[in-house]
């Protein structure tokens, strides 16, 4: 295995593991926090749920994707030093 | 734990798993994965509807991530990507249609179910042939995406059935238009919006992506590269996916806290899958593809042995 590809799965693994821990904190922030009040809003009014879903669905796509970004051009810089 | 929204009781966990294979599968093929993620939905007490609908709420975060991912890499044709909405969504609506009128006509989806086996089928061994003979002629089979300075990626994506997209993009029905991106000077916009209808038809027929017939579409037909499509191809499906979700949820058919669970595991199963692109060549990747429109004829068949169109 070359060095650059070498370098590219280390790299990869740490953002994996980053990635990882902010899933798993926010999969429970999900569990505790809106599972009742998203219930309720389904069953209160439905259009307005339709919209919070797609909000909540696309914010948490790029939510967890730029923390990620962000804490891998923090690590990488680091790793290239070595 | 219990869903409030769809009453299933669920194991996080195993949301997760399945979230984490799909997405693995839609990073690196461009595909919403809904083949694999509807059957295992259902198997766990997910309402039929409920499948539909909260599977198409998950694959928006999985494509945006995926999508993202593909962004930096320089793997995302903007312009094609928002001409094809328009063709899917139209495509989806018609695909929809012929089943309601399929379901007041006795045995037609027999005939239509089995058509799309032979084309899938053919596309199934078409992408075999078209990849074998590549990597025999070029040995670009492991050649990264990476391009040199100045030279574009479709340069180093050869395919052996090339010709088949200069003839498409020679057809000579205005309006036509350019994609820098992809590295097509000169294409119809008929050709580009056909396409797009042909993936969003099957998808509004078979429910979910249907990214096992659109996938092969922009590579063969329109001559797209391979990691461009991929990329291209999943900013596309987080536009209909969105629309999905809206009127499915609308209906009352989106458990979105399932979603929202399934793509904790999604989420980084698309990063792995769209980082792994980097390290395959297009040959490869289409290879690797082949077995995706096996899948979706396995999905016709139940369909047929269930008695009804599979969706």
């Amino acid at each position: 295995m070359n060095r650059d590809v070498k370098g590219s799965l280390k790299s990869f693994l740490v953002e994996l593991l980053v990635y990882s821990a902010l899933v798993v904190g926010y999969f429970f922030l999900i569990l505790h926090f809106l599972a009742d009040w998203i219930a309720q809003l389904y069953q209160g009014d439905r259009r307005i749920y339709a919209f919070v879903a797609l909000a909540l669905i696309v914010g948490q796509g790029i939510a967890l994707e730029l923390l990620t970004s962000a804490l891998f051009a923090l690590i990488k810089p680091r790793m290239d030093e070595r | 734990m219990n869903f409030l929204i769809s009453g299933a009781h669920i194991s996080p966990i195993y949301l997760m798993g399945v979230g984490f294979i799909v997405g693995l599968l839609g990073g690196f093929f461009g595909v919403g994965g809904s083949f694999l993620a509807g059957p295992a939905l259902y198997a766990v007490g997910v309402p039929m509807n409920f499948v539909v609908g909260t599977d198409l709420a998950h694959i928006v975060g999985k494509s945006i991530v995926a999508a993202r991912k593909h962004r930096a890499l320089g793997n995302i044709d903007l312009k094609l990507g928002f001409i094809m909405v328009i063709g899917t969504i139209a495509g989806v609506e018609a695909g929809a249609q012929v089943i309601q009128w399929l379901k007041r006509t006795a045995h037609i989806d027999f005939a239509v179910g089995i058509t799309f086996i032979v084309v899938l089928l053919a596309i199934s061994g078409f992408m075999t042939w078209e990849s074998i003979k590549t990597i025999r002629l070029h040995g670009h089979g492991k050649s990264p995406t990476k391009s040199r300075r100045g030279e574009h990626p479709s340069k180093r994506d050869p395919s052996a059935a090339a010709h088949i997209a200069r003839f498409i993009h020679r057809i000579g029905v205005p309006p036509y238009i350019s994609l820098p991106v992809s590295g097509i000077e000169r294409i119809s916009l008929w050709a580009i919006l056909f396409v797009a209808f042909i993936g969003g038809f099957f998808s509004g027929f078979l429910g979910g992506g249907a990214g096992y017939i659109r996938m092969p579409c922009l590579i063969y037909l329109l001559g797209i590269p391979t990691h461009i499509a991929v990329g291209t191809d999943l900013f596309e499906i987080i536009i209909s996916a969105g629309y999905g979700t809206i009127t499915h949820a609308l209906k009352g058919n989106v458990d979105i806290l399932i979603a929202l669970v399934m793509h904790t595991g999604a989420a980084i199963g698309a990063q792995i899958g769209a980082t792994l692109t980097q390290f395959f060549g297009g040959p490869r990747i289409r290879l690797a593809f082949i077995p995706l429109p096996i899948i979706g004829i396995i999905i016709i068949i139940h369909g047929l042995l269930a008695a009804h169109p599979a969706k």
